[in-house]
């Protein structure tokens, strides 16, 4: 019969394909190093544009070709006329999409556009959007085309209202979608902008509560996605607290001023100053970590000259300003007295920062029931009893204690593989209800008039944050286990405290749990901002 | 022209309906000489997709269909030698029964029409359905082929002096610009002259810009292809696994249905099914959310949780979802939209087997697990057609066959005789059952489908796109009866004209499909009339024009029920009430297996550039769209058809 159809055999293909294939590797190698030749010999003409294109076009992901044409188009800029040029970047655009088809999720090829589009005088930046919404069409969750497109955006100043409707759409098809979640939490505060007096980052409660009902819906039809509890914390904790200034404390026999704030900061740095006020007029003076390191450090001090502690006045205030969060302090030094201190009391203030700082106790209130019911539903999902901890530990940590150690009971039942974690954190809450209800109670922890420290019988491991309390003197360690460090990280500023406790004395250590909880947090990038080291223990007197 | 073919091939296929077009694709593809012949003038038998006015005259062909006696029979009596035998074949299609067309759309024609002063303009539901009597009683007796016909505004007592006038006005009208249509209605004037009017608008109402008169549907009816049979694609069906592995694919074009629809409570709402679906709805409550998703979630590998349902295989699907702590309403979602399964037969294992078929299908093509082909489900068989003729496959529509001949010594069929006396010689002969005489037949039971087709103005569940491919199914009343499978097509899927909806009902038959079908039309629609005061009517769409008929449903028929056919012939079976396709391509598949049972069926089709000829033959022919040979086009459905699958082609 005529006409009848043969087809290659395997092996015929399979040689046709492995020529092809040695070909185009022969093409690709001395492409490249035509390339390079011409680089080095400074010839950025052209042609370096049409090889590395061949190249690139088969794989994007070759930086220094990117860079390559960089070089040579900022040349061309010089040298060609403006229509040449429109031409040029016309191509450029071109081929940058055909190289994003082949991989659109290449750093250099989207860092290129960015360098191109930024360039242009007149860029169609309407244009741009498009291809953004095009790529997200096939893929939502291109992180690189969502950088690109919050960049033209920028560019454009594409109202916030229009973008947040793009995020939108995407979430309507598809809720797990990090970079969408995360693109309205940063067009949110933007579209509503609060009064200067509230913290920044806060949302209208009517704003608030309708993202909430979004992202309810979003846990309660999977709450096993990761992307709507995300975004439920930050709706919940977005707005850090203010930075505060627990603690002031003077010294008349060291000539000493000791300052402790709410989480570590760097003092000195360019505009984030701490300025003394002596008796109301300003006082020069050198700041200082307890450790003498310049880093972030919850304790600052600094030295007092004699005139600011003479006995000639009743009294001296001392006054310190953080400029950057415009927190005050002030203490008073009577006349006779060795010392002066002025501190917060848990009543006061928030001692412990919470994962979730909404100010309306009845959004947390109601969130917590909503999460609640779905617990009900979903025992054993632990985004779910993650939720539950904390917003009962932002609503009342007392009253909540025991339903909190019940559900890190579940928690660690379905989840062991972050059982470490949620022992640090447990322990942390612990230790902090511990000071609370002590504070609560008007007990002080500590004597602090004896600058001693009892901290025998504890799990105590390390001793890193006993370097923020400089006023120690004495420190037990009995029946913990020991681990050294050098002696001299130790309590060098306030001379040398006098281990009062049995050998083995452990030459360093550290207030173990909350500490060890920090170290984790940053391991576990879902917990944002753990809570560093209690503050009442970093002073007393 | 020369209308003769070749004499020699492998097989004949008869009937071009999907599952012979499957296997001719098949048997072509594995190299052998296949005749495809179809005595109708288009493609695709009852799988057929029709413009308008195509429709308009399949249905006059049924009308005639019913006129033609059985002709001699004895024309091929000498064809056949001593040795042989002959197995006549049947004439005239009868599959298709009780068709019923009403009307609504306005009939003016520009105004052109005197205005008749005492025209009944607002008639009720009850007159517009006024039957028709046909013509003779002759006709009546015969009963299949019955062909009732109503025009909307049909006052029980017109006024006889304006009568003939009017009639004749528009008849004239439709002569001139629509000749199919013209003999069509003749017909149904001849017998009922006394009662038919045609609908006329008061001009002194004139018409409104937008609505939609039947002149319009008449001027922009190849707009339409209106299914014969409503199916839908599930997108982990076996026939897109077909399509692809076959790569036939290529040939047609599909859109995925946007929305699964309940009717609940006397309202349609739409069902969320997809994860997407139950985060963006409004109606559900969270807890509700987590419910349906939970209760799908399990239902995806319910296999592998056997405590949950162990308790339950002896109960009824419905009384198992009551366990569930879903809410009625989430419940009647999973039984009748999502399982698709009635409240009473149902068993818990049949509905989780129907409800994970159901998500699997989720999100492979979109939201919802059906795909519809563009310009109709009669794309389909003739796309198989196309892979068929392209690999060498003859096709011949109008080629009536006579008979089969078969060798009286081995039993096996040896020709056919086709309709100009040829002797056409094959190994193998596959036929549609609606070509078997009713001799073959004589002990077989059929079940019957209903069916309507409506053209509506608006969707039953509008929302801010008008384009919308939507699936519903209402529930039976009484319970026993039959769930009533609606699908709505909207006019991107290229089956109806803009600012129309194609609706279609299915459900199998237990009496006609009118009485059927017409209690579920009513609640979705309402007639369309000139002044329409009633608001809550208002809300529902407006039926412009309605067609029930009754297709037989062949598809439970098994092969050892035919008397006196040869092994070597193989039955097809027309359409299923099902929604999916799975029933013509399981019988296409399994054929194939029974006669080749070495071959592979319908492998992908080898690389272009893979592909060569044997050069040591003849002129070898070159591959493509110019091979396929169609003979004896002049209808103009015949080439509609070609046209359109021409079109997929070159996209």
């Amino acid at each position: 019969m005529h006409g009848r159809l043969k087809v290659k055999t395997s092996e015929e293909q399979a040689e046709a394909k492995r020529l092809e294939r040695e070909q185009k590797l022969k093409l690709y190698q001395s492409a490249t190093q035509t390339v390079f030749q011409k680089r080095q010999a400074g010839e950025l003409d052209e042609s370096v544009l049409e090889l590395t294109s061949q190249i690139l076009g088969a794989n994007p992901d070759f930086a220094t070709l990117w860079n390559c044409r960089r070089e040579v188009l900022q040349r061309l800029e010089v040298q060609k006329s403006p229509e040449e040029l429109a031409a040029l970047v016309k191509a450029e655009l071109g081929f940058l999409e055909s190289c994003l088809r082949v991989n659109p999720k290449s750093y250099g090829t989207w860092h290129h556009r960015c360098w191109l589009l930024g360039r242009l005088p007149e860029a169609n930046w309407a244009r741009e959007l498009e291809l953004c919404a095009r790529f997200l069409e096939v893929d939502e969750r291109n992180f690189h085309c969502w950088d690109y497109r919050r960049f033209v955006a920028a560019q454009a100043a594409v109202p916030p209202a229009e973008e947040l409707a793009f995020t939108d759409s995407l979430i309507t098809r598809n809720f797990s979608n990090y970079s969408s979640w995360h693109y309205r939490s940063c067009l949110l505060p933007q579209l509503h902008p609060q009064p200067d007096s509230g913290p920044q980052g806060r949302l209208p409660e009517d704003v608030l509560l309708k993202e909430l009902e979004l992202v309810q819906n979003a846990f309660f039809t999977d709450p096993n996605d990761q992307s709507a509890w995300f975004y439920h914390r930050w709706l919940l904790g977005r707005a850090d607290p203010q930075d505060a200034l627990h603690c002031l404390h003077v010294s008349r026999d060291e000539a000493c001023l000791t300052v402790s704030f709410s989480r570590p900061l760097l003092v000195g740095s360019r505009t984030e100053t701490l300025l003394l006020l002596v008796d109301e007029s300003p006082l020069a003076v050198a700041w200082r970590t307890p450790d003498g390191r310049n880093r972030p450090s919850h304790v600052w001090l600094c030295d007092l000259p004699a005139t600011s502690l003479n006995d000639q006045l009743p009294q001296h205030t001392f006054r310190v300003i953080w400029t950057a969060g415009g927190a005050q302090k002030e203490c008073v030094l009577l006349k006779g007295r060795q010392e002066g201190w002025c501190r917060d009391s848990a009543t006061d203030e928030q001692l412990f920062r919470c994962e979730l700082s909404v100010e309306k106790s009845t959004v947390l209130q109601s969130e917590l029931e909503s999460c609640k019911e779905l617990q009900e539903l979903e025992p054993e999902n632990k985004w779910c009893l993650l939720t539950i901890i904390l917003l009962m530990r932002a609503l009342d940590p007392l009253q909540y204690e025991k339903e909190t150690l019940q559900y890190f009971q579940t928690l660690k039942a379905v989840d062991p593989m972050r059982a470490a974690y949620l022992d640090d954190l447990r322990s942390k809450f612990l230790l902090e209800n511990s000071v609370l209800k002590m504070e609560y109670a008007e007990v002080r922890v500590l004597h602090l008039g004896h600058k001693v420290l009892q901290a025998n019988d504890n799990t105590i491991e390390s001793l890193d944050g006993v370097t923020n309390l400089p006023r120690l003197q004495e420190l037990f360690l009995c029946n913990n286990p020991a681990c050294s460090a050098p002696a001299s990280r130790l309590l060098p500023q306030a001379g040398p405290p006098q281990p009062a406790g049995q050998p083995p004395v452990p030459s360093s250590g550290h207030l173990g749990a909350s500490g060890r909880a920090a170290a984790f947090s940053s391991q576990q990038p879902h917990l944002r901002d753990s809570a560093p080291a209690p503050c009442p223990l970093t002073y007393w007197n | 022209m020369d209308n003769r073919l070749p004499t020699e091939f492998d097989v004949v296929v008869i009937g071009t309906g999907l599952p012979e077009s499957i296997l001719a694709a098949a048997c072509s593809r594995s190299g052998q000489r296949v005749l495809h012949l179809d005595s109708r003038s288009y493609y695709g038998g009852n799988w057929a997709s029709f413009s308008f006015s195509g429709l308009l005259s399949w249905l006059k062909e049924y009308q005639q269909n019913s006129d033609i006696g059985e002709e001699s029979t004895a024309a091929w009596q000498d064809m056949i030698h001593e040795t042989e035998e002959g197995i006549t074949l049947r004439k005239k299609d009868e599959t298709i029964q009780h068709t019923e067309v009403f009307c609504y759309a306005s009939q003016d024609v520009d105004g052109n029409i005197e205005e008749t002063d005492d025209l009944q303009k607002n008639p009720s539901w009850v007159a517009s359905s006024t039957l028709i009597k046909p013509l003779d009683s002759a006709c009546l007796s015969e009963e299949m082929h019955s062909l009732y016909v109503s025009s909307y505004e049909v006052p029980a007592k017109g006024t006889p002096e304006n009568n003939g006038e009017v009639t004749d006005i528009a008849e004239t009208l439709v002569k001139e610009e629509y000749c199919g249509y013209k003999t069509y209605k003749h017909r149904v004037s001849d017998g009922a002259k006394d009662e038919i009017k045609p609908i006329l608008e008061d001009n002194s109402d004139p018409p409104k810009g937008n609505r939609i008169t039947y002149s319009q549907i008449v001027e922009e009816g190849r707009r339409f292809n209106i299914d014969l049979v409503s199916k839908l694609l599930y997108s982990q069906g076996l026939l897109i696994d077909l399509l692809i592995k076959s790569n036939v694919s290529r040939y047609a074009e599909f859109k995925n249905v946007t929305r699964i629809l309940a009717f609940r409570e006397g309202k349609v709402e739409q069902v969320p099914c997809s994860r997407a679906d139950v985060f963006n709805s409004k109606e559900l409550t969270v807890v509700e959310k987590r419910m349906l998703m939970k209760f799908l979630t399990f239902c995806l590998d319910y296999e592998q949780h056997p405590d949950e349902y162990r308790a339950f295989t002896q109960c009824s699907f419905s009384e198992y979802l009551k366990t569930k702590k879903l809410t009625p309403s989430l419940q009647h979602f999973v039984l009748h939209s999502i399982a698709m399964m009635s409240e009473s037969s149902c068993t818990t294992i049949e509905g989780l087997k129907a409800t994970k078929n159901f998500l699997q299908c989720l999100g492979k093509f979109g939201n919802t697990p059906f795909l519809f082909p563009l310009y109709g489900q009669g794309e389909i068989p003739q796309c198989f057609c196309r892979m068929c003729a392209v690999f060498g496959g003859i096709y011949c529509l109008r080629h009536k066959v006579q008979c089969l001949v078969v060798d009286k010594e081995s039993g096996r069929c040896k020709a056919i005789i086709d309709h100009l006396g040829q002797r056409i010689n094959a190994k193998y002969f596959i036929v549609e059952d609606s070509y078997l005489s009713e001799e073959t037949c004589s002990n077989v039971q059929y079940e019957q489908i209903s069916r309507a087709v409506l053209i509506t103005d608006q969707s039953i569940l509008k929302t801010d796109s008008d384009q919308q491919i939507s699936i519903l199914i209402v529930p039976p009343v009484e319970p026993g009866a039959c769930a009533v499978r609606v699908t709505e097509l909207c006019s991107s899927t290229m089956t109806c004209m803009k600012d129309t909806c194609l609706v279609h009902l299915t459900c199998s038959s237990s009496k006609t499909a009118r009485e059927d079908l017409e209690s579920v039309v009513k609640k979705l629609f309402t007639p369309y009339a000139e002044t329409e005061i009633d608001k809550e009517e208002l809300a529902k769409p407006r039926l412009l024009w309605a067609l029930y008929f009754n297709m037989r449903d062949s598809s439970g028929v098994s092969r050892s029920s035919y008397n006196g056919l040869p092994s070597n012939v193989y039955v097809c079976t027309g359409p299923d009430c099902g929604l999916g396709n799975e029933h013509a391509v399981k019988q296409a598949e399994t054929l194939f297996k029974e006669i080749f049972p070495s071959e592979e069926f319908c492998p992908p089709p080898p690389n272009p550039e893979d592909v060569f000829f044997d050069g040591d033959d003849k002129q070898p022919e070159p591959l493509g769209a110019n091979t396929i040979i169609i003979a004896q086009l002049e209808s103009s459905e015949g080439s509609k058809n070609l046209e359109s699958s021409e079109k997929h082609l070159q996209n």
